[in-house]
């Protein structure tokens, strides 16, 4: 543990995520995926990655985020969707259809089995 | 990771934020963007394999290699590359020293661009509000709660990162270390040393 690692309001407030090695890392593993996804569609030249710091500042400082930083990777996420929806690799439309569809596939989708789309019952 | 909504209990149940990555994954996947695999190694890399020590490396070869710290000061990019840190967004490395009479400190007002190769990923406080506004108007304050006091005299220089610049403090080297070895020096730096908001660690300290 660091001597300094500071326990006030900066460092220590409770709605934070904290992860491995008192370093917080990733809360959740869907946090994991969408900050891979970014780094994969930059290797892929699909935006640079000033693109990308320009998307997801826009979505950072948009009223009523969160003070302290909570809902950073919610931040990361939307900057990610509305950067892929401004570049036509989908639209808005399609990935709201497809959030939706996620869910019902899971609620369908009996405790141990994987979740997969096509357990959708709506599809 | 447990689900903490329990308002109404399904087997499964994705959160609206785990759904929406879930649909950005198939879409992309379909368009032939990324592949599962890639994503995994991304996500094993950034969790296990890249971190602090990489940067604690270069810390302490700088401590002990005038000639590498020189190279450090003039090329951070090519010096902390030619240790195997390369960074995967293409950015520049500048590696910032302290000194008696100046302290560095790093924030990203913009974002939260940080020294990924080098330092991993950033803590939680890197990326709040409070920390990315506050660290440029008033940073003696801001370190007085990480516990780091400094003397008025001490001048602080904050080092806005951008997408294109990143940037490293090189602490200054703890007395009483002359004669460790580079492996036992990088166990005295920080990741909050190489930030700014922590001195390196003295002599005995431990772990």
């Amino acid at each position: 543990m660091n001597a300094h690692e500071p326990s006030n309001l900066l460092a220590g407030s409770p709605e934070l995520p904290k992860s491995v090695e008192g370093d917080p890392v990733f809360a959740e593993p869907w946090q994991a995926e969408a900050f891979a996804m970014t780094v994969r569609l930059h290797e892929k030249g699909v935006f640079s990655w000033s693109e990308w710091a320009e998307a997801l500042s826009r979505e950072l400082y948009q009223p009523g985020r969160c003070a302290d930083g909570s809902d950073y990777f919610d931040c990361w996420v939307a900057a990610l969707s509305r950067l892929v929806t401004e570049l036509s690799i989908t639209s808005e439309a399609q990935l709201d259809h497809l959030t939706r569809s996620w869910q019902r596939a899971a609620e369908a989708t009996p405790h141990g089995q994987p979740i997969l789309l096509e357990n959708d019952p709506a599809l | 990771m447990h689900d903490h909504d329990d308002h109404h209990h399904h087997d499964n149940h994705f959160s609206d934020m785990q759904a929406r990555v879930k649909a950005l994954e198939t879409v992309l996947t379909q368009k032939g963007l990324i592949d599962p695999a890639a994503i995994d190694a991304i996500v094993e890399t950034y969790e296990t394999k890249v971190g602090p020590r990489n940067g604690a490396r270069v810390v302490a070869k700088a401590w002990s290699e005038p000639d590498f710290a020189d190279w450090l000061s003039r090329d951070a990019t090519a010096a902390i590359a030619s240790l195997g840190y390369g960074g995967r967004q293409g950015e520049h490395m500048r590696a910032v020293f302290n000194t008696a009479a100046t302290h560095n400190l790093v924030v990203c007002t913009l974002c939260s661009c940080y020294p990924w190769a080098v330092l991993g990923l950033p803590p939680v406080w890197y990326k709040a509000p409070p920390y990315r506004s506050r660290a440029v108007i008033d940073p003696r304050s801001v370190l007085e709660e990480f516990g780091l006091t400094l003397p008025q005299t001490k001048k602080i220089r904050v080092w806005d990162s951008t997408a294109e610049l990143r940037y490293i403090v090189i602490p200054e080297r703890p007395e009483g270390t002359e004669g460790l070895d580079q492996e036992a020096l990088a166990d005295l730096v920080t990741r909050d040393s190489m930030i700014g908001t922590g001195l390196a660690k003295p002599v005995g300290a431990g772990r």
